[in-house]
């Protein structure tokens, strides 16, 4: 199950990291959510991964790690936070800059090869 | 106490004074004075013990396990700092009264004045080196204020940057040195560091921590070659110079060589390298000197020689060198800070400072000129005058030396010679000003000054007078105080007296006479000279290598910074692929120790459905929605697979954050385009594959190889302890309000602020609003179903009341603050979703900022409770209480806290999906463009 579990954090972070390195803004907030559950589930299992050992005293006899648990819970709710700021920067950017591209504006169409050292970017 | 109450006066002073902008001139400068006043009586009431040879100390401890206190001490020579920093600071203030004009703002030169005495006497007073760093950095700072004072010129902002730049620099190199020197001793307490003389001294970081700690040393005290930010910081107004470079600023770097001499000096190291800055320093200054024809730069580069003399005398082997140095702190502080002053009155009284066109003062200021005279004297090594004694003593000193072999005759000779040339200086300073013919087209008719403007000058003339003639009187005590914690315990047998006989001292103090005043006599062939060689600008050197690295940075920044956020991001990923995938390449095998427990049908099912979700999610980014929906289906699995693995309060709170998110995303999309365009090439797409692919293996392999070894953890602690010491049976919110209360009292703050982002971003969006979608169908007629609305009015008490048992019951069981909050805000966006903002705004009007705010302010306060009760921040208290047909009841302080997580999470969610369900909600959709409030 170990395996499986590794697996599963693997492909999310995959899947995430992907999405975050696209060029337009809601892909990105996708993949931020996506990466976030990752890093959740990765900080999550160092505590290892046990069955029916909620960290209730006197529920069971051996009990999960709760350190780790707490650490995650707050993550979650500051994750939510963050992403929702990304998605509102990204709806102010639109309204701002008239496009929902990552730079704010569309890269110079026709020169892929070496946009990156032409473009002038307004920051 | 008392200690700790000099800077805390002075920093004081600093608030008053900055706040005396209504009062008059006159009850400004008395409040501004009244702190030092009160900190010197304090001083001299320490005096004595200081003086029988106690040290007076004072710590309060701050953060012990990085040996960082907040610790003072008062040795002699601390002491005798102190003693100047306050009295000239005294002086400085009454002066400036007399100097500033009225368009000039007073309190900005008060508060600006006082926080350098602050940061001046945190310096002498530390007991501990990194507090010590932090005051010396205090200095570089409010040094560029004052410089910068009259910041509408130029000069005075490219002086200040100058400053800051060669002395912040210089607190750099200083705190490497600190640092390094903490390390080989053992601890940051000076006490102990000055006490492990053999330590430091045979360790083999001696060299490099003598040579940073002296680059510290040397930058603030404009030590040749960095002396050059001395001159240009000259723009200053007057009263500012007057107190910088005589008493304070320039000083706090031979200050540190006194302060380490017990501990770094003593080596070949130490003496040549001092001793030599020192020499260059001394020769330099005082050849420079004579051709400024600005009165404050000649007063600029006879600081500086003279610096180089106090450095040269900490520099020569002898323990009477050290005494001759300390003395002539305290001597040169005294001339030199009053001639500062007269030149100031000169450049007041006729407006120009150019001693090309000030001749024959005389017939103006007699009395002005009497005492710049005797000041000038002074620093001229007159006898009868304070210079005289330190510079015989300097001249003893030099004489019995073995620091350059065979060669040593050599200080001597160029000791006199400088000596010569400080006789030179000084007679132009005299000659030029108050003599020499009629002045040249003045600016203004000179007169003397207003009365008072001269008495701070008086003052100091009549020490320069009294220690002259009567040292032994005046200056005994402090003198061997000083010497005794320079000098660590011993202090020489030394006589300060007027008469030593005919001696060689004697004979090289008439030859530095004689010779000075045959030097100015024939200075017009000097001046020849000087001006056929060719001029070397430090500023343009100094603009141009700032200038050169600046653009050197640029460009490195550029080459790697072009604005391209996927750029960015692929260098970062890059950056982590290589620092965690690395060491797995050196472990030699990946799966641990731990029993490896067996994959169940459930949890295969679950782990499918997971990495469906999450794959669908990227193979559908295009469009949007479906994207989105897919992204909800991994949300639900990770909430899934935290109630599978024993993590209860995990499960809701990402449950209920997830529906949070989803709905906030959904909005979002409303605002966005449904679609995103295929742009990137297939290079690209291969290029992210890749690294993503790569990403996740690592991050797998990662995760599989922590999972499977076996667990070492704190926990334990929290576990046994969560119902003894924190009252709850629930460990994880035990954890979360209890044993790390303060991280959460931050994480509730995080959240806070988000929101308050977000409702600034929000504010005044000139938002288009689509009345229908990208491909041109219209939005549903019927914005609020009828069914949803009936529906979850009615759940909204239900709802409220399964929030307030989760919450109650969270710290015994799952539940707690952040989820019950989770819970209670979907059920209020429900109301949003189903009702339009419009029909909520009519029935309640909530400010969520003040909801946010208390909240926060509720948890703050639950921790600062235990204060009363003389616990530490943050303590619980908690009690069980037997309550008639209820039974018993737990009351915790936790619960309180818990409280203020719960409002500020309601608020903080609430406001991020109000805020942006609002601008949905303004009406009309047809309109183009629109402003909206919110």
């Amino acid at each position: 199950m170990e395996l499986l579990y590794a697996s599963c954090v693997g492909i999310l972070v995959s899947c995430g990291v992907f999405l975050i390195l696209r060029s337009r803004t809601f892909p990105v907030v996708l993949g931020l959510t996506m990466f976030s559950y990752a890093v959740n589930l990765f900080l999550f299992s160092s505590g290892r991964l046990s069955l029916n050992q909620a960290a209730v005293l006197g529920y069971s006899s051996e009990y999960a790690d709760p350190l780790p648990q707490a650490l995650v819970l707050t993550a979650i709710v500051i994750g939510f936070a963050m992403t929702a700021f990304v998605v509102i920067l990204a709806i102010r950017g639109r309204v701002d800059l008239g496009s929902d591209h990552v730079d704010g504006q569309l890269p110079n169409k026709g020169s892929n090869k070496n946009k990156d050292k032409n473009k002038k970017v307004k920051i | 106490m008392t200690l700790l109450w000099i800077p805390l006066l002075s920093l004081l002073g600093s608030i008053i004074s900055s706040m005396t902008g209504k009062l008059s001139r006159n009850q400004s400068t008395a409040l501004t004075m009244l702190m030092p006043i009160i900190a010197l009586f304090m001083t001299i009431d320490l005096a004595p013990a200081v003086f029988a040879g106690d040290v007076v100390r004072e710590t309060i401890s701050w953060i012990p396990l990085l040996g960082i206190d907040i610790a003072f001490r008062l040795d002699g020579l601390a002491l005798l700092f102190v003693f100047m920093i306050l009295v000239i600071g005294i002086l400085v203030i009454f002066y400036a009264r007399y100097y500033l004009s009225s368009n000039d703002s007073m309190p900005k030169l008060y508060a600006y004045l006082m926080l350098f005495m602050t940061a001046m006497l945190g310096i002498v007073m530390s007991n501990n080196v990194i507090q010590l760093w932090f005051f010396w950095e205090l200095t570089s700072i409010s040094s560029f204020l004052l410089i910068s004072y009259w910041w509408h010129k130029a000069e005075a902002r490219n002086g200040a940057i100058m400053a800051l730049t060669i002395t912040g620099g210089g607190g750099l190199a200083l705190l490497g040195g600190l640092l390094l020197l903490g390390n080989i001793v053992g601890s940051y307490n000076l006490d102990v560091i000055l006490a492990s003389r053999d330590i430091i001294q045979a360790h083999a970081w001696y060299e490099v921590t003598l040579i940073l700690i002296l680059l510290g040393a040397f930058t603030k005290s404009a030590q040749f070659p960095f002396h050059f930010w001395l001159p240009h910081a000259m723009a200053a107004p007057t009263p500012v110079s007057a107190y910088l470079h005589s008493a304070t600023m320039v000083k706090a770097g031979v200050f540190l060589l006194a302060r380490f001499y017990p501990a770094l000096a003593g080596t070949d190291i130490w003496f040549i390298v001092v001793s030599l800055t020192g020499l260059a320093t001394l020769l330099f200054g005082a050849y420079v000197a004579l051709f400024k024809h600005d009165l404050k730069g000649l007063l600029a580069y006879s600081t500086i020689s003279h610096l180089g003399l106090i450095t040269l005398l900490f520099g020569l082997d002898t323990k009477l060198a050290a005494v001759a140095a300390i003395f002539h702190i305290i001597n040169h502080a005294t001339f030199k800070a009053s001639l500062f002053m007269a030149t100031g009155i000169i450049d007041h009284e006729t407006g120009t400072r150019d001693m090309r066109k000030l001749n024959g003062m005389w017939r103006f200021m007699p009395y002005t000129a009497t005492l710049a005279m005797v000041a000038a004297a002074a620093m001229a090594g007159v006898p009868l005058l304070n210079g005289f004694l330190s510079k015989e003593m300097f001249f003893a000193e030099t004489l019995h030396q073995q620091l350059l072999g065979s060669m040593s005759w050599l200080i001597p000779v160029f000791a006199t010679i400088a000596g010569a040339f400080a006789v030179a200086y000084s007679a132009r300073f005299i000659h030029d000003v108050f003599f020499n013919g009629e002045p040249v087209d003045l600016p203004k008719q000179p007169s003397e000054p207003p009365r008072y403007m001269r008495v701070p000058i008086e003052v100091l003339v009549a020490l320069c007078l009294m220690v002259g003639i009567f040292p032994n009187f005046i200056i005994d005590d402090i003198l061997k105080a000083a010497s005794f914690a320079v000098l660590g315990g011993y202090v020489p047998e030394f006589k300060v007296a007027l008469w030593h006989g005919f001696n060689l001292p004697l004979l090289m103090s008439g030859i530095a006479v004689t010779g000075g005043l045959l030097i100015y006599s024939q200075r017009r062939y000097l001046y020849q000279f000087q001006a056929s060689l060719p001029t070397l600008n430090a500023k343009k050197a100094f603009d141009n290598t700032l200038y050169v690295m600046v653009k050197w940075c640029q460009r490195k920044v550029h080459a790697i910074e072009n604005g391209s956020l996927q750029r960015y991001l692929v260098l970062m990923f890059m950056v982590v692929l290589f620092l965690a995938g690395w060491p797995l390449f050196e472990m030699s095998q990946l799966s641990g120790q731990k029993q490896l427990t067996p994959i169940d049908v459930h949890n295969a099912m679950g782990a499918a459905l997971l990495m469906a979700g999450a794959i669908s999610t990227v193979i559908w980014y295009r469009t949007r929605v479906v994207s989105l929906l897919m992204l909800s289906v991994v949300g639900l699995m990770v909430s899934v697979a935290f109630t599978r693995f024993s993590a209860p309060d995990l499960a809701l709170t990402q449950l209920t954050v997830e529906v949070v998110t989803i709905i906030l995303l959904m909005l979002a999309l409303f605002f966005l385009p449904q679609h995103s365009p295929k742009e990137s090439s297939s290079m690209r797409v291969l290029r992210d594959l890749g690294i993503s692919g790569a990403l996740g293996i690592v991050v797998a392999s990662i995760c599989y190889a922590l999972i499977t070894r076996p667990l070492e953890s704190i926990s334990d602690f929290f576990l046994a302890n969560a119902k003894t010491g924190g009252g709850g049976t629930n460990v994880v919110n035990v954890i979360l309000v209890d044993f790390r209360g303060f991280d959460t009292l931050g994480e509730i703050c995080v959240l806070g602020i988000a929101a308050l982002g977000i409702y600034k971003l929000l504010v005044n969006l000139p938002l288009y609003i689509p009345d229908s979608d990208s491909k041109g169908r219209p939005w549903a007629k019927e914005r609020y179903p009828i069914l949803l609305a009936s529906i979850s009015q009615s759940l909204l008490p239900l709802a409220l009341m399964v929030s307030f048992y989760i919450f109650l019951r969270g710290h015994n069981l799952p539940g707690g603050g952040f989820i019950a909050g989770l819970v209670t805000a979907v059920a209020f966006i429900l109301q949003y979703i189903a009702h339009g903002s419009n029909w909520i705004a009519e029935r309640i009007t909530i400010n969520y900022r003040k909801i946010i705010a208390s909240g926060i302010a509720i948890a703050l306060f639950t921790g600062v409770g235990s204060w009363f009760f003389g616990r530490p921040f943050m303590t619980t208290w908690f009690e069980y209480f037997d309550i008639p047909l209820i039974g018993e009841i737990e009351l915790a302080s936790a619960l309180i806290f818990d409280v203020g997580v719960y409002i500020t999470v309601v608020g903080s969610t609430l406001m991020i999906l109000a805020s942006l369900g609002q601008l949905t909600a303004s009406e009309p959709a047809n309109a183009p463009s629109k402003e909206v409030n919110i």
